[in-house]
């Protein structure tokens, strides 16, 4: 089983597809879960604090907007622990979103200055493509190690 | 008790920058409930294409999205609050342009505001507080005279202020600078109390504004506690005779600035900044202090100068000093460094906030820096317009409140 982050972070469908293959989806769903479910805190609708934005501080300069540092609070450390990547640009909102121009851009420079398997493909906009899509996705990902068939 | 007053948030970062909780709660302060706009993903995808403004960021589109539901009319709110985060061009962007647009399209009271980690429900209170009175109190923001025997006193930060005007007249005015809040308010009372001839027990409402507002105006049982942006928008159409049509004050203060674009005596768009004291009326004290002149003096010594012969950047006190004495020590006569510091504040607002706001003439100055002729000439120029500065323009919050107080007056 790989630990595989996926961009956009929020989409469902990339989520299922990493975990039919028997690997672990590293997602927005997964780092805002850990938030909301942390016991004690106060700070809706997403339970971060002024502190998070100090602990991007270690993916992003302190002249980096807040917004981007928070955010990268949650993404910074999935980066890290990721043994791969996919990476789907120009994706539909539907398909999953990330709010910030600027944290998307920083998200995909860090994965891919990371020394692990990514794969990187635009939105598909027709059938054809679209099948493409699914079969490279899973050709990746039955290619990773402790990967399992669909 | 009535219904809250809505105000609908549009926001890029704040959910990632731990700010929420601190919006909620100056919401929560004035009685007002924060809420987003209801759009659907369609209206999303088509952000941008109508607004014609072709963002990057999903949450910019989606705040372009929250503003067109509001401006047609498909979401109903009484105010509008913008929050960016702070260096951010794109949504920097999208934040004047959306103000503009609300402001154009509808009649929605807007402010906007960047955020940092650091900001606190206290930074955004006034903002709120200010939505809330223009939403809330129009009728009382619509009275253009005074009556009876009012009091009006402006707890500022540097200076407090009162004022007693008597059947639309100034009678009375006392000034000091603000020490214990409530000895300076005592004190200042006392002597606008004497200069009118008037007993305290004719007073027949009284109303507090500036920083002091919530104690002094339980402490003495004001009939009118209220923020200094509305207050002090009124106090300048009234005495500058300005209150039909629009308006632009700008109120250079001690710690913080207000620009203020004004229709019919009602704020419509207002910046209210104070991120560094090199913008504010203390980077002027401290300019009078090392040329060692009275504060009064600065303005006509700044007259004589040329600003442009010395290069001051106030953008940061502590830069702005720096200058002051580097300038000095060059050889600089006090009249150019005078002349260069007035240029120098006045850019800054300038730059920073009167940008933000649509500068609608006649420009309109009040607080006590108006009277510090170089820094209007200053911003005259700046603005290519001739600013208007009105008599007891330096007690501006203190009139509005003793103007507004008077709707308070029981008939008997």
């Amino acid at each position: 089983m790989a630990k595989v982050f996926i961009y956009p972070g929020t989409s469902l469908i990339l989520s299922d597809l990493v975990s039919r293959f028997g690997h672990r989806p590293l997602g927005s769903a997964l780092s805002v879960r850990e938030k909301v479910q942390t016991a004690g805190l106060d700070s809706p609708p997403l339970q971060i604090t002024p502190e998070d934005p100090k602990k991007g501080l270690r993916f992003a300069a302190v002249e980096v907007p807040s917004g981007v540092r928070g955010r990268m609070s949650l993404h910074g450390p999935q980066i890290e622990e990721a043994e791969a990547g996919i990476i789907i640009l120009d994706a539909d909102l539907a398909f999953g979103c990330m709010g910030c121009a600027r944290t998307n851009e920083l998200v995909r420079f860090l994965l891919h200055q990371r020394d692990i398997p990514i794969l990187e493909l635009t939105y598909p906009r027709s059938d054809e493509e679209g099948i493409r899509f699914v079969a490279a996705i899973r050709d990746f990902l039955s290619a990773l190690a402790g990967g399992a068939a669909a | 008790m009535s219904a809250p007053v809505r105000i609908a948030l549009l926001a890029c970062g704040a959910e990632y920058s731990g700010v929420m909780p601190e919006i909620y709660e100056a919401a929560r302060q004035v009685e007002a409930e924060v809420f987003y706009p209801d759009v659907t993903l369609a209206d999303v995808r088509a952000a941008g294409r109508g607004f014609g403004l072709d963002v990057h960021s999903a949450d910019l589109k989606l705040m372009i999205a929250r503003a067109e539901a509001l401006v047609e009319g498909r979401t109903e709110a009484d105010a509008v609050f913008i929050a960016t985060c702070f260096r951010c061009a794109e949504a920097a962007i999208v934040r004047n342009e959306l103000r503009r647009y609300i402001h154009e399209g509808s009649r929605l009271p807007v402010v906007s505001y960047s955020f940092t980690e650091r900001t606190t429900a206290g930074t955004l209170l006034t903002r709120m507080e200010a939505l809330v009175t223009i939403a809330r109190r129009r009728a009382l923001l619509a009275r253009e005279r005074q009556e009876g025997i009012t009091l009006g006193l402006d707890s500022g930060s540097a200076t407090t202020k009162a004022i007693i005007m008597k059947d639309n007249e100034v009678i009375g005015t006392g000034w000091r600078p603000t020490t214990q809040v409530q000895q300076s308010a005592d004190d200042v009372i006392a002597l606008a109390l004497e200069e009118s001839g008037i007993r305290r027990s004719e007073i027949e409402a009284t109303g507090v504004t500036g920083y002091g507002r919530f104690l002094l105006g339980n402490s003495i049982g004001a009939d009118l506690i209220q923020e200094e942006l509305t207050v002090n928008s009124k106090g300048a159409v009234y005495l500058a005779d300005r209150q039909h049509g629009f308006a632009t004050v700008i109120d250079i203060g001690g710690m913080d600035n207000k620009a203020i674009t004004v229709q019919d005596g009602i704020p419509g768009v207002f910046t209210m900044g104070g991120i560094c004291a090199g913008a504010s009326g203390r980077f002027l004290e401290m300019t009078a202090k090392r040329l060692g002149v009275d504060i009064t003096e600065l303005g006509p010594l700044a007259m004589k100068g040329m600003g442009q012969n010395v290069p001051m950047n106030s953008y940061c006190i502590v830069f702005g000093t720096q200058s002051l004495v580097n300038a000095l020590a060059a050889g600089n006569t006090p009249e150019d460094v005078a002349a260069a510091a007035c240029h120098s504040v006045a850019e800054q607002v300038y730059e920073q906030q009167l940008q933000e706001v649509d500068i609608r003439e006649p420009v309109i100055m009040v607080g006590g820096t108006s009277l510090i002729t170089g820094l209007v000439h200053a911003m005259g120029e700046l603005l290519q317009t001739e600013v208007v500065v009105p008599r007891h323009s330096q007690f501006i919050g203190a009139v509005g409140s003793a103007l507004l107080a008077s709707g308070f007056i029981r008939k008997g």
